[in-house]
């Protein structure tokens, strides 16, 4: 666990257990970029995404980063012959990247979903759309988060 | 544990070709294994990880959730009215058990 350690653990632990806090600290790359980028990739096959087709609604200032609302919409016919098919979207400096997948089909009609995520700290939220062509989209957007969601 | 989702289509009957609008919440505390207990315990991963949506059995929509979705997960989405049938919409904990909802679409 001491590699996974972030903010919050240290807050956490911060109450007790000082010693454990003070190891973790000096074991890992505190508050590093998290796998972000190796997430987009494995989803990606390697391609490089495009920018644009994606709308990512966003608050820029999120209050309580427990729960933020998000939306996101791609742009497409949504027919047989084209549509999106998967949507990933990460989270680049939560203690861990992803956040969710959506996957459409042609019957989904619009691709368009909404959830409620959990930000840590300030941070860019990505999404890459896949097509079923096999061309890919991406599109960011920064959030800054007075309260993490995790307690921090 | 019988948890009742919450949902809610915007229209209950629909002309073929029409988006429908789905709302979905459900109780959950979508424990992300990071936290940890005052004894300084790592309290164990416990999320919804999977959700479907089947409308008159073909699947419209589905979502894979990881530890950055917030507790009580809240979701919204469309699909085409293409025949009547029920609207079936399932999460899957960790532990593998389901949390099953139901509503109906007359498409006329």
């Amino acid at each position: 666990m001491t590699s996974n350690f972030n903010r919050r653990q240290a807050l956490a632990l911060g109450a007790g257990a000082m010693t454990v806090a003070v190891f973790g600290a000096s074991n890992s790359p505190a508050l590093a970029k998290n796998d972000a980028e190796d997430a987009i990739k494995k989803f990606t096959g390697g391609k490089t995404p495009v920018q644009g087709k994606i709308k990512l609604d966003l608050p820029e200032i999120a209050e309580n980063g427990n729960t933020v609302p998000m939306t996101v919409t791609v742009e497409s016919p949504m027919t047989e012959q084209s549509h999106v098919t998967d949507v990933l979207i990460v989270a680049d400096e939560n203690p861990r990247s992803g956040v969710a997948t959506f996957h459409f089909s042609a019957a989904s009609g619009v691709a368009e979903a909404n959830t409620r995520i959990r930000l840590a700290a300030t941070q860019d939220v990505i999404a890459v759309a896949k097509m079923n062509d096999g061309s890919v989209f991406m599109a960011s957007k920064q959030v800054k988060v007075t309260i993490g969601g995790c307690g921090g | 544990m019988a948890v009742k989702p919450r949902i809610k289509l915007d229209k209950k009957e629909a002309k073929k070709g029409d988006l429908v609008e789905v709302k979905a919440l459900v109780s959950h505390v979508m424990e992300t294994g990071q936290r940890r207990d005052a004894a300084g315990n790592v309290v164990p991963r416990k999320i919804l990880n999977k959700f479907t949506c089947t409308v008159a059995g073909k699947q419209v929509f589905a979502a894979d959730f990881e530890t950055a979705v917030s507790a009580n997960p809240y979701i919204q989405f469309k699909f085409k009215a293409q025949e009547s049938g029920p609207v079936v919409l399932t999460w899957t904990d960790d532990d593998g058990s389901t949390i099953v909802g139901e509503e109906t679409i007359t498409v006329s």
